[in-house]
């Protein structure tokens, strides 16, 4: 009976229910119903998105998913973005794009970030996928410009070039020329990431003209603001516009036209670029500032009242990032501004001038984003770097703003109390968590005790992932957070004086988890070694450049430790500086 | 090698103090075995302008977590507004196996330049003249400019020059000549 059941709608109609089923959640669920649902199911997925590429061989991915079409791998952890992973740690796509050059013929994205990249990988990308139509490069490194010739001459079909972030080997700028006259079908560009060299402009403009399904286009640094009207007026449709450099001596008549360029792009609704801006030329914006939605000025180096005088044509805008100039009057009153006009506000990021000073004479400060806080009720995600905070701020800034879903608070010395009353930001952070139940990212900062992560064990049941640094006393901080977070995936920590006590205590919640990255705690070497042994669902793997871990006592502290789960067993293009905990693998290198 | 007892010490939760038989714990920077000042540790030499940032205090890896690409922008748009710019180019040598970069805005004329490069890539230039070019040497300066075209380094007076190289290139041999005698 129960057999006839699962049979009752041929294989067809499931295939088609399940094609309206598009997040990996539900697919996941859908195949625990039953094994036949399984096997369709198998059958007919297409994408497939791999937070950590060492947590499934390629080979195992093919054999379960037959039908890919589109793959998207992450690689590095995210502390890889500060430095603290060394060169040749990992994160090599070219056994992916191997593997899948023979089991995906058909395969038509690939989307990658952190990942290692070489001109043979993209080579090989252009020669394998004949249907291949998006490639994502996202903060990615290994290849130059002659792995992208290769992808611009093959890939015929491609609508969607993207390299944002990446660090590419600018070898010469003409291999935008390898498009071939043919390819009209790019809908989206962003070479914003390549070097000053030039790129071949010509070759730009000829490719911008013959796409007319262009929605978002992002320059690099080297276009010159005179050359934006030439390419804005070929591509009138454009919805994502990044500029190059926005700085020329004011000519009247290079204004009007640029003016006239930007008003005749109807559907422009979000800006970004801005290396080396002359405010003179700012004005060119005003046609289109009221349909903005997006606003990123995080390279701009304008001063307050010109980022003022503009955002407040911008009634509509939605996502600000911008960078914040140490001056000499009060930078929390251009916020204020931003509060009262920018109602729709729901993500903002401030980026520091200058991180490595010392002024004194802060210019922003916690007033600025409590002022934000009050004015955008749709505040969802900041991302913000000052120098002082206090508890009162953080606790007005969670009862403005319950609907905080990423808060990101960077201060930028270490260890900074509040200012006030010079408490630690405990009260402060446990407010955020309190009042933002939807909260899935947190990052924290200043001076910090195990009672923070008490409030966050107890309130940040959403957590999903969390950033510590230079905060909490002893294992019990972890301890809170790693028994309290139900929903943590990823946990990231960095010179906090966490031991073995908490992680071996928990160790099953390692299990549930995407990753724990920790460097400069006190996590023993004996320790590691016991949870590579005792939990094979993991690879514990320890990063040390110096020495072999093994050259010092057990009870020594490890330099880095990243903790990941993996159903592929240690992988094996580990770099003489990273050790598998596993007991199969020979520590000694 | 695993010792039960260090195991049921390991799992232990304990709240009190750090019992003797823990290892010392780290003092967050100090205990950091790279140098305090290499922020650059582990790094290619990519970003070589990091190393120009101002150390006014000890600055610690990584932190504050700001992406590279980020430093890099911001810290040549501030040499930018700060020096007027220094003008960076690719040196190349037919024949050489690398390229170097110098930057246009240290020299004060053509002189001190051909004197750097000989300098660099070990190798004598010889005489300018308006008529004839670089004669009495196989080696010839040229550069790129805005316009893409290659021309005799020399021709045009210095401040248009230096606003106009892309990139240096010293030919060798035959070509060379054939760019002096193409005259002006």
């Amino acid at each position: 009976m129960q057999k006839e059941m699962a049979y009752s709608f041929p294989d067809e109609v499931l295939k088609h229910v399940f094609s309206f089923i598009q997040s990996d959640k539900d697919r996941n669920a859908v195949s625990l119903v039953c094994k036949s649902w399984y096997e369709i199911e198998r059958w007919c997925r297409r994408k497939v998105f791999i937070g950590n590429c060492y947590a499934v061989s390629p080979r195992m991915v093919i054999r379960r998913f037959p039908e890919v079409r589109s793959i998207e791998l992450k690689g590095k952890p995210h502390f890889a973005d500060f430095n603290l992973v060394p060169d040749g740690w990992g994160g090599y796509v070219l056994q992916w794009i191997a593997e899948m050059a023979g089991a995906y013929p058909w395969l038509g994205e690939i989307r990658l970030k952190r990942m290692v990249v070489t001109d043979e990988s993209l080579e090989l990308i252009a020669k394998s996928f004949k249907n291949f139509k998006v490639l994502v490069l996202f903060s990615c490194e290994g290849f130059s410009t002659d792995g992208l010739a290769a992808i611009a001459a093959s890939c015929k079909n491609l609508r969607e070039l993207d390299l944002r972030e990446s660090e590419v080997d600018d070898l010469s700028g003409h291999w935008l020329a390898q498009f071939p006259e043919t390819c009209t079908s790019l809908v989206s560009l962003n070479i914003s990431c390549l070097g000053s060299d030039e790129v071949s402009f010509s070759a730009l403009e000829r490719l911008v003209d013959r796409c007319p399904n262009l929605r978002s286009l992002q320059l690099n640094r080297a276009v010159t603001l005179d050359k934006i009207a030439n390419i804005l007026r070929r591509a009138p449709q454009l919805v994502d516009f990044g500029t190059g450099n926005y700085a020329a001596e004011l000519q009247p008549d290079v204004f009007s036209n640029l003016a006239g360029a930007f008003s005749s792009c109807k559907e422009l609704k979000s800006l970004s670029g801005f290396w080396d801006v002359v405010p003179a030329y700012l004005p060119a914006l005003y046609s289109i500032c009221p349909r903005l939605t997006s606003l990123n000025l995080s390279y701009a180096t304008i001063q307050s009242p010109d980022l003022i005088k503009l955002v407040s044509h911008c009634p509509r805008l939605q996502r600000l990032l911008f960078l914040i100039q140490v001056l000499d009057y009060v930078e929390d009153s251009g916020l204020e501004e931003l509060a009262s006009s920018c109602k729709d506000l729901q993500e903002l990021r401030v980026f520091p001038s200058d991180p490595f000073g010392v002024e004194p004479n802060v210019s922003l400060t916690e007033q600025g984003l409590v002022a934000v806080s009050l004015g955008c009720p749709k505040l969802q995600s900041v991302l913000y770097f000052c120098r002082r905070m206090s508890n009162a701020a953080l606790v007005t800034i969670a009862q403005n703003c319950p609907n905080l879903t990423r808060f990101r608070l960077c201060i930028i010395e270490p260890k900074t109390p509040d200012y006030l009353t010079l408490d630690p930001l405990d009260a402060g952070f446990g407010a955020i968590v309190e009042h933002c139940k939807d909260l899935r990212r947190l990052s924290l900062s200043g001076l910090l005790t195990d009672h923070v992560f008490e409030y966050i064990g107890t309130y940040g049941k959403k957590l999903e992932m969390l950033s510590v640094a230079f905060a909490g006393d002893s294992d019990l901080g972890l301890h809170h957070v790693l028994s309290g977070c139900e929903s943590l995936r990823k946990l990231e920590i960095r010179d906090c004086p966490f031991g073995d006590k908490a992680l071996l205590a928990n160790a099953a919640k390692l299990e549930t988890m995407r990753s724990l990255w920790m460097s400069s705690c006190a996590v023993s070497f004996g320790a590691c070694k016991l949870l590579g042994q005792k939990m094979p669902k993991l690879n514990v793997e320890v990063i040390d450049e110096t020495e072999p871990p093994d050259s010092r006592p057990e009870s020594y502290p490890v330099d880095k430790l990243y903790i990941y789960k993996s159903v592929a067993g240690p992988r094996f293009d580990m770099p003489p500086f990273v050790w598998s905990m596993d007991e199969a693998v020979k520590i000694l290198h | 090698m695993e010792n039960s007892v260090a195991y049921e010490k390991a799992t232990e939760l304990r709240l009190g103090l750090p019992g003797i038989d823990e290892p010392a714990v780290l003092s967050s920077v100090k205990n950091n075995k790279r140098s305090l000042h290499d922020e650059k540790s582990g790094e290619n030499g990519k970003s070589a302008q990091n190393e120009t940032a101002p150390p006014s205090k000890a600055q610690i890896v990584g932190w504050p977590p700001v992406q590279s690409y980020r430093k890099n922008n911001f810290q040549q748009a501030k040499k930018s507004e700060s020096e007027c710019g220094g003008i960076y180019v690719k040196v190349s040598m037919d024949g050489a196996p690398y390229l170097r970069k110098i930057d246009l805005k240290v020299y004060k004329g053509y002189p001190e330049l051909l004197q750097v490069l000989e300098n660099m890539f070990k190798f004598t230039i010889g005489d300018y003249s308006e008529r004839e070019g670089y004669k009495g040497s196989d080696y010839e300066p040229t550069y790129e400019d805005k316009d893409g075209d290659w021309m005799l380094v020399g021709d045009v007076p210095w401040e248009m020059f230096i606003r106009s190289c892309k990139r240096l290139r010293i030919m060798k041999g035959s070509e060379a000549r054939g760019l002096s005698c193409s005259g002006v």
